[in-house]
């Protein structure tokens, strides 16, 4: 380091020393609650997920299907022209297997989660999802994929209608 | 240019609810860390002053933020401040009438560069920008190294 | 344009808790690079503040708040927000304070405090996911580099082994830096490896801390420079692009942006061969394989074979291009924007052969930087010359 710079500032706590009452602290919990309008492009394809159904917005500019649905093309910046439905099949982009849930706590049984790019878009339009009826050892990039729906009765037009993307079987389409 | 379809349905429209959940701890930091603990066990109001700028900083700082020096000599400011501005709140943090009011102002202390935000202990019709004020601190044992050791003032 | 020059440097320690509130850390880091560059608030003409989000310290408009301890009170002052990228686009901003003209002295903050966030700064980074898509799925930050690191191993067929042994330098690199969170000396490939595993494939190991931290920097005119200054650095080049918003749809093999931000700076700076022109790099380490993602978006080898550079000895301290010789986020900390410090500061302190025991042994005369933010999409580029 630098022969000029003897000191370098900084004071040191641990986790108990904030925590424990060895220094004055103040605290606060903030309670703020959101309503996030989901536009005309994420309300339909929310709506649509109660059918069971995905859709996605083309470009008739680009001839790109856009999945998720999006009112305006961002490549070309144009309107989107029409509403397309893409299937509920799709390809493993990538994936992690995690032992760390929302809040950094640790868990038992790892979620699967990852990207898949859904059948019937374009190259690279996809979604986070979760995969389920796999294992570390089972589980690939590349491997095709189908939703798994949580009954009708219980969809309430979120992204969470979809349980999983499970393994596509053989001869299933 | 717009989109080319829009619903005029404002039902078609969904929105989706959620906060942000998350608390915060904060060490009140090294100048902090003075104030407050000789605000609890002392049950003094202190400043920091700057060695360059003879001027004493309320709350204090660790630096002096005209010319950047160090803060050195700590001064016990008093109890004693004058109303430099105030207000009458009604209403609460989220909108909802108070029974009583609440006169909350900026006190300045002789000089010290500065001040307190506080709650004033005076009626809404005896306030006045002006008038001079006393902190009225909370028993020792109630005392945690908060700006809530000080009650109020008035 | 005008020439514009780095003359002074400062950082504070980097820890999972520092007593010091924000604007604290910022007035430390401020005074240490006045002091290197011999100059006082006074003569400083304009502020520059870096900070990334909000609800790490849980005080919105952190700028104004952060401001008396960056020395800006009464002055023209900006907070600048590019996520991770801060910490790279604060002294590019600061740059172009100079270079247009409007200032010749700045000096130049990045402050992060990720402490004060309870129970943990992934609880704020969760506000960073879209509301409606990803945020019902509950993700956890650390997902989203899972699989960017997944798809970058497989497309490439990289081993991990290839990818802790990035991780393994930067901590042995950390152990000569004053302000490490997390040098280990005898750091082996075999204990990354053998790390606890959060979300496969990042383990424990392969991962930087959170940490509390401020930097600080201080740029002036050439003028300026020669006149108060034996140890300059030249900014030569500037760079900065972003990716999708759609993180989903983008590619997390190759990361085009750092690539465009890094040919705009390369432009500018009039160097044509990176990989013989640029001779220490400190791109962006919060995970070992960003790393690599980040040299060859740099251009600084082929696609796929950063791994092989650490592995064949080329980016130690005594290789032929040293890469990340401070110790890096993953040996230092990770405060975010601050770790400004360890990218453009330590590209100074290189280049004016200020570093020490981090001293690397090429003589370096051209230097690169670079950081990665906002969603994974974010890249910013500064390139400097020894004065």
């Amino acid at each position: 380091m630098s022969e000029r710079i003897k000191h370098w500032p900084g004071k040191r706590l641990s986790s108990k020393e904030l925590t424990g009452g060895k220094v004055t602290t103040t605290s606060t919990d903030p309670k703020v609650k959101y309503a996030w309008a989901c536009g005309e492009a994420i309300s339909r394809f929310l709506e649509e997920l109660k059918n069971g159904k995905l859709i996605g917005r083309k470009c008739n500019s680009c001839n790109q299907i856009l999945f998720p649905p999006r009112m305006f093309c961002e490549d070309c910046f144009t309107p989107t022209n029409e509403w397309v439905y893409v299937k509920d099949t799709g390809t493993i982009e990538t994936y992690s297997i995690s032992y760390l849930d929302t809040d950094a706590r640790r868990i038992k049984d790892p979620i699967y989660v990852g990207v898949l790019s859904v059948d019937g878009a374009s190259e690279k339009q996809g979604i986070m999802h979760y995969f389920g009826e796999v294992t570390p050892k089972t589980i690939k990039i590349g491997m095709k994929v189908k939703a798994v729906w949580k009954p009708k009765k219980d969809r309430e037009g979120a992204i969470t209608d979809i349980k999983y993307w499970r393994p596509l079987r053989r001869g299933e389409k | 240019m717009t989109f080319l379809e829009r619903s005029r349905d404002p039902e078609a429209h969904k929105h989706w609810y959620g906060d942000m959940e998350a608390s915060y701890l904060y060490s009140t930091g090294i100048a902090g860390e003075k104030f407050f603990s000789t605000l609890r066990d002392k049950g003094k109001i202190t400043g920091a002053s700057c060695p360059k700028c003879r001027k004493v900083f309320l709350p204090p700082r660790m630096y002096c933020e005209i010319c950047f020096s160090e803060t050195k000599n700590w001064k016990d400011v008093g109890k004693e401040g004058t109303v430099e501005t105030y207000s009458v709140g009604y209403v609460g943090i989220d909108g909802e009438p108070l029974d009583e009011p609440v006169v909350y102002g900026l006190i300045r202390f002789p000089r010290t560069e500065g001040g307190l935000v506080h709650v004033l202990s005076v009626k809404p019709e005896k306030v006045k920008i002006g008038m001079k004020v006393k902190a009225k601190l909370k028993p020792k044992k109630e005392r945690k190294g908060s700006i809530l050791d000080i009650a109020s003032f008035g | 344009m005008r020439k514009v020059a780095c003359i002074g440097a400062g950082m504070t320690l980097f820890w999972r808790r520092l007593q010091e509130t924000g604007k604290e850390m910022c007035w430390e880091a401020a005074s240490m690079a006045l002091d290197q560059a011999g100059l006082t608030l006074k003569d400083i003409d304009m502020v520059v503040l870096g900070s990334a989000p909000d609800a790490f310290d849980g005080i919105h408009m952190k700028g104004e708040n952060l401001l008396d301890g960056a020395g800006g009170a009464k002055k023209p002052y900006m907070r600048v927000f590019t996520g991770g990228g801060t910490a790279v686009f604060t002294p590019i901003a600061a740059w172009w304070h100079i270079a247009s003209g409007l200032a010749n002295k700045v000096l130049v903050l990045c402050e992060e405090k990720m402490s004060s966030v309870f129970p943990h700064p992934q609880s704020a980074f969760g506000h960073i996911w879209d509301p409606i898509l990803d945020r019902p799925l509950k993700p956890n930050l650390v997902w989203i580099f899972a699989m960017e690191m997944n798809r970058y191993m497989t497309k490439h067929g990289i081993k991990k082994e290839d990818i802790a042994r990035i991780a393994v330098k930067n901590k042995r690199n950390a152990v000569d830096h004053p302000c490490a969170q997390l040098p280990d000396p005898n750091i082996t490939v075999e204990d990354v490896l053998n790390s606890e595993v959060m979300a496969w494939p990042v383990q424990r190991l392969d991962i930087s801390p959170p940490s509390d931290g401020a930097s600080a920097l201080v740029k002036t005119s050439e003028k300026v420079a020669k006149k108060v200054s034996d140890d300059i650095a030249w900014v030569e080049g500037t760079g900065w692009c972003i990716d999708k918003t759609m993180w989903t749809c983008r590619d997390l093999v190759f990361p085009e942006y750092v690539a465009r931000a890094a040919k705009q700076a390369y432009r500018m700076a009039k160097i044509d061969n990176p990989r013989k022109q640029i001779h220490v790099a400190e791109p962006y380490d919060p995970f070992d394989y960003k790393e690599c993602h980040h040299t060859e978006g740099l251009l600084l080898c082929d696609k796929g074979k950063a791994p092989s550079m650490t592995k064949e000895g080329i980016t130690y301290r005594d290789g032929d291009l040293p890469i990340c010789p401070s110790g890096g986020l993953l040996g230092v900390g990770n405060p975010i924007a601050a770790t400004m410090g360890i990218k453009a500061g330590e590209i100074y302190w290189q280049l004016t052969q200020q570093a020490g025991k981090r001293q690397v042994k090429n003589d370096p005369e051209v230097g690169v930087c670079q950081a990665w933010g906002d969603l994974m999409q974010y890249g910013s580029v500064l390139v400097m010359r020894r004065g």
